[in-house]
């Protein structure tokens, strides 16, 4: 048995295992970090075909970036997972059939992909060996895909834009810090000297708070 | 083909898009107080958009992703144009609410891009990439009153259902590519000359029931009625018409075009569609109260007409989807827009009950209303009668007649809370006043009555070649 036999084995196996332990596990902060552990055998796996970038790209954005707002969330958010495992039985009819049906297709492709491979035996476009994942990803991105590399920008600065129009506030009555303002404020704009006659006092004026 | 010459047969889009760009620079800059150039822009790109698309020229281009075609550009056209009225019609409802911001022509004009891509979508990833902008600015639109608690939740809920949805669509899209071998509409075609996998009958069901959601088909319209009364009026009169169009050409060009070969498979699933979608638009319209909710039926049955004529699989049923989605899209927005005409002492009239006695204080509306009503329910002579000839007549030719009857009887079950609203208006209740209109709006309402009947019967005599001649880029027969 070869060294990457051995690690394929290890990788798929933890695979596996933390994927399960996900659903499994009690406690969603556990599951989250199993969450991470399957992603980083996944990329494990990705390094094993020669996908280094993609590998690096999963630990990237899926561990630094997605699992961790996830934790967040799980951590942040007072979610009772309790309740919301009560209803279990009477989704498990519905859940059933659909479960069911997704067995059977992963089965089917199982069996396809064991027949001839995967995308009906047609590999991914390949340049030259010798060049890197890096530079084949680039060259398909920004010629054959550029329509689609673009129109994902648009779909970015769509959520970009909802964002800022369903969250962001202009709320009119706090008070903020002009730098400017307390820089050009004088003696004479926040001083007055007034002679007070004895026994009298002075009247405030009603702006004086400003 | 190189980039040039793809770019120039995107040029609708193109424009679109750069006149996204630099309207969000300066709607930023200048704030709320720019809302009106902001529209005028908006409206000014999708004209000359319409125009690069009509006088473009036709092709595919981005290796296979783009395809410029006689349906893309009749679709894209038509939708421009819409999507110009929807602009108009929000300026009246957000000024009357107080409420403009000049983020809602750019989310417009960004679901309309998308729509534009979904129409002309080459291959699974620009179908999928299209669908997406276009839901993910409506999904926006539709929570655009933030404030307004059923609002929020419409926008919610149509966020998770369509999210969902799509992720139904990618899980079939995944197997399509996985057992074809390719993304690409026309190879995926060739690769099912050669066999046919059961896996890919699967996926074509996932990829089916991802765009049967878009378009509010039942099974799949849960959301439809929550969304459509909670989301602003204007952006319904949108989501009713237009993206339901767009989807429904995808519809055409993935079915009818790439999976011909597959007829006898398709052609089921749609006419189940089809059938529980006329059915459950027209008895679940008869107990509504809610001008918006029962106008979410009526639309959730007026899709399965539309599935109706996708389902013959031929020409003559492309054309007649394509001529049907024309005439019912501007009868919807003619409707729509007379809810966001109507209002008493600032509080839009919501409820059908409301309605009664209309006609003794605001006769020209009642009139416009009473058309669009009768051209919905399919009077003849009325533009809704024709889209409805054009869907049975490609039903019958392609010998679904017993499907054909079950819409009949369905559209006369529907006709009945059509009628209720024309009653209420002429013969119940008394003269309670009701506030002046945005001017704009009531003349989009007049505009799409006048459409309704008699400008549609002129309008067949152009739009039917137009059709006839668009559909012969699909090569059926």
């Amino acid at each position: 048995m070869s060294v990457l036999a051995i690690a394929f084995y290890l990788l798929a196996t933890v695979t596996v295992f933390s994927g399960a332990m996900v659903i499994l596990s009690k406690n969603p902060v556990h599951s989250v970090l199993f969450l991470i552990l399957a992603f980083f055998n996944a990329a494990g796996l990705f390094v094993l075909m020669g996908a280094e970038f993609l590998a690096m790209l999963l630990v990237v954005v899926y561990v630094g970036a997605v699992a961790v707002l996830f934790l967040f969330v799980v951590m942040m958010l007072d979610v009772d997972f309790v309740k919301l495992r009560k209803g279990f039985a009477s989704y498990l009819p519905i859940g059933g059939v659909v479960g069911t049906f997704l067995l059977v297709e992963l089965v089917l492709i199982v069996n396809a992909v064991a027949t001839r491979g995967a995308a009906a035996g047609k590999g991914p476009k390949v340049y030259g060996p010798e060049m890197s994942n890096i530079e084949d990803i680039g060259r398909v991105l920004y010629t054959d895909y550029v329509y689609l590399f673009q129109a994902a920008g648009l779909v970015l600065l769509v959520s970009m834009i909802g964002a800022i129009v369903l969250t962001l506030q202009h709320r009119t009555h706090v008070k903020r810090q002009d730098i400017h303002e307390q820089t050009t404020r004088r003696r004479k704009d926040a001083v007055k000297i007034v002679s007070v006659k004895s026994g009298e006092g002075i009247q405030i004026p009603e702006d004086i708070n400003k | 083909m190189d980039l040039s010459a793809s770019l120039n047969l995107a040029l609708p889009e193109l424009i679109l898009a750069i006149s996204v760009l630099g309207i969000v620079v300066y709607g930023a800059l200048r704030g709320n107080k720019s809302a009106f150039t902001v529209n005028a822009l908006s409206g000014a790109a999708l004209i000359a958009a319409a125009f690069a698309a009509a006088f473009g020229s036709h092709g595919s281009g981005f290796s296979g992703s783009f395809i410029s075609d006689g349906v893309a550009v009749y679709a894209k056209v038509f939708i421009y144009i819409v999507a110009v009225a929807i602009i108009v019609l929000s300026k009246g409802y957000f000024d009357r609410l107080n409420q403009t911001k000049f983020e809602f022509p750019i989310l417009i004009l960004l679901a309309t891009l998308g729509m534009s891509m979904m129409v002309s979508a080459g291959d699974l990833i620009a179908l999928y990439v299209g669908l997406e902008l276009q839901s993910l600015s409506a999904y926006i639109l539709a929570a655009f009153r933030r404030d307004d608690p059923k609002g929020s939740e419409a926008g919610l809920k149509y966020f998770v259902l369509g999210s969902l949805a799509s992720g139904l669509l990618l899980y079939g899209a995944s197997l399509i590519y996985g057992f074809t071998g390719s993304m690409n509409f026309e190879a995926i075609a060739e690769a099912l000359k050669v066999n046919t996998e059961v896996g890919v009958i699967f996926g074509l069901v996932f990829l089916i029931s991802g765009l049967a959601f878009k378009i509010s088909a039942a099974p799949f319209h849960m959301w439809t009625p929550d969304v459509y009364e909670g989301a602003p009026t204007p952006v319904v009169a949108f989501f009713a018409g237009v993206p339901k169009f767009a989807a429904l050409v995808l519809f055409a060009r993935v079915l009818t075009d790439t999976f011909a070969d597959l007829y006898s498979q398709w052609s089921q699933v749609i006419l189940l569609l089809a059938t529980l979608s006329f059915l459950v638009g027209a008895l679940g319209g008869l107990m509504q109260k809610d001008i918006k909710r029962l106008l979410a039926y009526s639309s959730i049955a007026n899709m399965g007409y539309a599935l109706l004529a996708l389902a013959a699989g031929t020409g003559y049923g492309v054309q007649a989807l394509l001529l049907f989605m024309v005439l019912y899209t501007i009868d919807t927005t003619g409707l729509f827009s007379a809810q966001m005409a109507l209002s008493r002492k600032g509080v839009p009239l919501t409820r059908i009950d409301q309605l009664a006695g209309l006609s003794k204080v605001s006769m020209p509306i009642t009139i416009a209303i009473t058309l669009l009503c009768l051209s919905v329910l399919g009077m003849p002579p009325f533009s809704g009668f024709w889209a409805k000839v054009f869907v049975f007549g490609a039903a019958i030719e392609a010998g679904h007649w017993v499907f054909a009857a079950i819409g009949l009887v369905a559209s006369v079950v529907a006709a009945f809370y059509y009628l209720r609203i024309i009653k209420l208006m002429w013969f119940d209740g008394g003269a309670e006043e009701i506030d002046a209109a945005p001017a704009a709006t009531k003349w989009i309402l007049y505009a799409s009555a006048a459409f309704a009947f008699p400008l549609s019967a002129f309008a067949l005599i152009w739009l039917y070649p137009l059709a006839e001649n668009a559909i012969k880029s699909f090569g059926l027969n």
